[in-house]
């Protein structure tokens, strides 16, 4: 059957069995290997990507659910040829080791920060809590996503004209101890 | 590690420089290759049947219905490897394993069968039209049932082998130990398991492997922590010229030393690639990893540990019963089958000692690999460490101070230890004050006793350590015979830029960052500057990989020693420019000067371009080389 995807701001027609896992669309149709997979159970998130802004994890989902939608990848995080202030917050702050989860991480840090551009160390920890680093670093990787939160903040700001509302708090502020979802 | 213990300034950074990493910008945009990224014209797709029992006769396997599934192009199962001689592969440890299985299985999960197949789904569904008549055996899988009279026998197939015991081996003083624990004023005993467990590396084991019809150019894509060793038993297992096998390790997805030994599934597409003539990729589902690679520990073990009255440690003693599953793939070196596990005093300066371990024969996968550690060292330690705390609470003793009476003082180093091992340094009374000091150990104590009082629980846990790591020396440690040296080459091009060649290779350890500081450090030439290759056997020089904390200590010492080399052949190079005698140019962070006149000095840079432009009269054109290392001793990093 046919399924039309838009996938990183680019429209497909793919015909597909309805079988088809949408991790395999992406990775094996439409060649976007960045998307991994780890557990092939929903387990280990490292098949994390955005489906209409909703973080799922693609070795569990059929890629005709996608129809009609709109899928982001870790391909679609770049902006503009660069990295964007997520993937450059995984980096500075030593977010990642052999990177195999390192996608399927950022994605489901993307979908929070849209959500929640400045979340406590303890909000990071439970929207990450359905992704495994086997290569230990959960400390830098919450680090990575509250830099990045404040980096969109600030550039937010930068971007605004004169709004005074809108002003983030200092990188350096203490981080309020936030209710879990 | 702070900048501030850097040898080398803001330019240069070497070693001790917070930098970031290199391979980082590829990942994190989803532009890594590990295997499975890996996609060729006309390739197929493998999918393994797996043993459902642990322990049974196979009576018939009838493969008619799968071969007969649209899409499927081959079934193959150890009739048709024996066929070629193939039902069968060498393990690390000297074994023999079944690349699929011929008569009967001997672990669930075991590989019965594959499929070869245009489409992995279509792989998957043939599996299920395969039919397997079993015959189920008794199954044991507890290592002690296992050596018991009346025990099922696993290994029909092992000429002369009538039990399941695979070796004992032993490592002491037996009769000094026994006569310590004879005169001993307390002897303190422990019976642990220290349980199987998986490395699970978030990216399973996998390859493709291509076999090229007209060259006979065998290049397989693969998920190893040694390529260079695994290439060497491709070429001994299939019998391939070892020129014409390329292994290429891309980027690995974790490691855990899960991806040291050489899989079934592995000899099974590369046989596949060989037979079909297109490019065949395997890649194991998670199930697959978990019931039947490389696993950790499984280890029975019993200590033993005699004390004068005071609390100094006179004897320690140990028997262990090893697990190893239905063959014996342990990872270990060949003259060490329970690896490092010699370890077991720790750091503490014990007069006697001795250890026994036996391997034995269950029906559970295969295994044995350094997870985490060293060889068997996390073991080791585990029990070392359990005793000591028991022997604090049976002589009433304070752990902490228990253990600061029997450390090896930082006097007696170099230290030979009662089983042989000669540590190099330490200062272990330093890192466990440390420890207590920043725990506000006393605080901590207090806290305890007032809770204690109040009838609340509070436990206080301590761990000190002594690890060996870095093999070999290669007369000592060897993986199937090859010598644990490492290597690195080293070409610096005629603008000062440099790639960096070694024969270990990373799984996420950040090789590619490192191992440039490491030649930044000796050179001068930034780390941006010097590009590091690794994990393709045809363009690194011969190494044993990454596994057991070794890449730093003998792979990085390499490219260090490397390094220095090209650093003597510049020097030369420079006093030529400069118009000096060499002894009396001086190095510095990447600049060559005359000695009292540091005005008159070249860049490694400069030196670089006139080694293909502007030689000494005689010398030859170039600055390259590369370096095998063969360390003299392990290294014993510490800590509490």
């Amino acid at each position: 059957m046919q399924v039309t995807v838009n996938v990183n701001g680019t429209g497909s027609t793919v015909d597909v069995e309805p079988r088809l896992l949408l991790v395999h669309l992406l990775r094996e149709r439409l060649g976007l290997t960045g998307t991994h997979i780890g557990c092939d159970t929903t387990s280990c998130g490292a098949c994390t990507v955005l489906v209409d802004g909703v973080a799922i994890k693609s070795c569990t989902y059929l890629a005709v659910q996608a129809d009609g939608r709109s899928v982001r990848t870790v391909e679609g995080l770049v902006e503009g040829g660069k990295p964007s202030p997520l993937q450059d917050a995984f980096k500075e702050h030593h977010g990642l080791q052999c990177g195999f989860c390192t996608p399927g991480m950022m994605l489901t840090a993307e979908a929070l920060l849209a959500d929640n551009p400045d979340p406590s160390e303890e909000e990071v920890r439970w929207a990450l809590s359905g992704n495994l680093c086997r290569c230990t670093g959960y400390v830098n990787i919450v680090r990575a996503v509250q830099a990045a939160g404040t980096a969109i903040r600030s550039a937010a700001v930068a971007a605004a004209p004169e709004s005074k509302a809108a002003e983030p708090e200092p990188a350096d502020a203490p981080v309020m101890a936030g209710g879990s979802q | 590690m702070t900048d501030t213990d850097a040898s080398t300034g803001t330019t240069i950074r070497g070693l001790g420089h917070s930098v970031r990493r290199k391979e980082d910008d590829r990942l994190v945009r989803g532009r890594g290759t590990f295997v499975d990224d890996v996609k060729l014209p006309g390739m197929l797709h493998m999918a393994l049947l797996r043993s459902p029992l642990a322990h049974a006769r196979i009576t018939r396997i009838d493969v008619e219905a799968a071969k007969a599934h649209p899409g499927v192009v081959a079934v193959v199962t150890g009739r048709d490897l024996d066929a070629h001689g193939l039902a069968w592969m060498p393990t690390l440890s000297a074994d023999t394993q079944a690349v699929l299985a011929l008569d009967k299985v001997v672990f669930q999960g075991q590989e019965v069968a594959a499929v070869v197949a245009e489409d992995p789904y279509v792989a998957a569904d043939a599996l299920e039209l395969i039919d397997v008549d079993y015959d189920p055996l008794p199954a044991v899988v507890d290592p002690r049932r296992a050596l018991a009279d009346d025990a099922p026998l696993i290994r029909e197939d092992k000429q002369g082998q009538t039990g399941n015991h695979i070796f004992h081996w032993e490592k002491g003083d037996k009769e000094a130990t026994d006569r310590a624990f004879a005169e001993a004023a307390r002897v303190v005993s422990l019976d642990t398991f220290y349980p199987r467990c998986h490395p699970a590396p978030l990216e399973t084991c996998g390859c493709v492997a291509d076999v090229d019809p007209a060259t006979g150019k065998c290049t397989i894509w693969l998920t190893s922590q040694a390529p260079h060793a695994h290439r060497t038993l491709f070429a001994l297992v299939a019998g391939l010229p070892e020129q014409n096998i390329r292994i290429i390790s891309p980027d690995l997805g974790g490691g855990f030393g899960n991806k040291v030994p050489i899989y079934p599934g592995y000899v099974v597409a590369t046989v596949a690639s060989l037979l079909i003539g297109k490019p065949v990729k395997w890649i194991e589902d998670r199930t697959e990893n978990l019931i039947s690679t490389g696993f950790a520990r499984d280890y029975h073990m019993r200590g033993e540990m005699a004390l004068s009255a005071d609390g100094k440690i006179t004897a320690l003693r140990s028997q262990v019963i090893a697990d190893h599953g239905a063959f014996n793939a342990a990872a270990q070196p060949s003259k060490f089958p329970a690896g490092l596990f010699h370890i077991f005093t720790g750091a503490y300066d014990v007069p006697a000692a001795h250890c026994e371990v036996d391997g034995v024969y269950t029906n559970k996968a295969p295994g044995g690999i350094a997870y985490r550690c060293s060889f068997r060292v996390t073991e080791a330690s585990y029990l070392i460490e359990r005793l000591v705390q028991n022997a604090a609470v049976e002589l009433e003793m304070d752990p902490a101070e228990l253990r600061r009476r029997n450390f090896i003082q930082p006097e007696q180093f170099p230290y030979r230890s009662a089983v042989g091992w000669e540590y190099d340094s330490g200062d272990y009374p330093k890192a466990l004050d440390l420890a207590l000091e920043k725990l506000g150990y006393a605080d901590l104590r207090a806290e305890q006793k007032e809770k204690w009082a109040r009838g609340e629980l509070m436990g206080i846990g301590i761990a000190s350590f002594t690890e060996v790591v870095g093999a070999g020396h290669g007369a000592d440690f060897d993986i199937a015979g090859l010598r644990m040296f490492d290597s690195a080459e080293l070409r610096v091009h005629p603008t000062g830029k440099a790639i960096l060649k070694i024969g270990v290779q990373t799984q996420g350890q950040g090789h590619e960052t490192t191992f440039a500081q490491i030649v930044a450090g000796e050179l001068g030439i930034p780390p941006e500057d010097v590009a590091v290759m690794h994990g393709d056997t045809d363009n690194t020089p011969y190494g044993l990989g990454t596994y057991a904390s070794r890449s730093t200590p003998v792979g990085g010492a390499a490219t260090a020693m490397v390094a220095r080399k090209l650093r003597d052949k510049a020097t030369k190079i420079a006093a030529h420019l400069l118009e000096a005698a060499e002894e009396d140019v001086e190095y510095h962070e990447g600049r060559f000067s005359v000695r009292g006149a540091p005005d008159q000095s070249k860049t490694i840079q400069d030196v670089a371009f006139a080694a293909y432009t502007n030689l000494p009269a005689g010398m030859e054109a170039g600055l390259e080389g590369v370096t095998y290392y063969d360390p003299p001793n392990m290294t014993f990093p510490f800590g509490t």
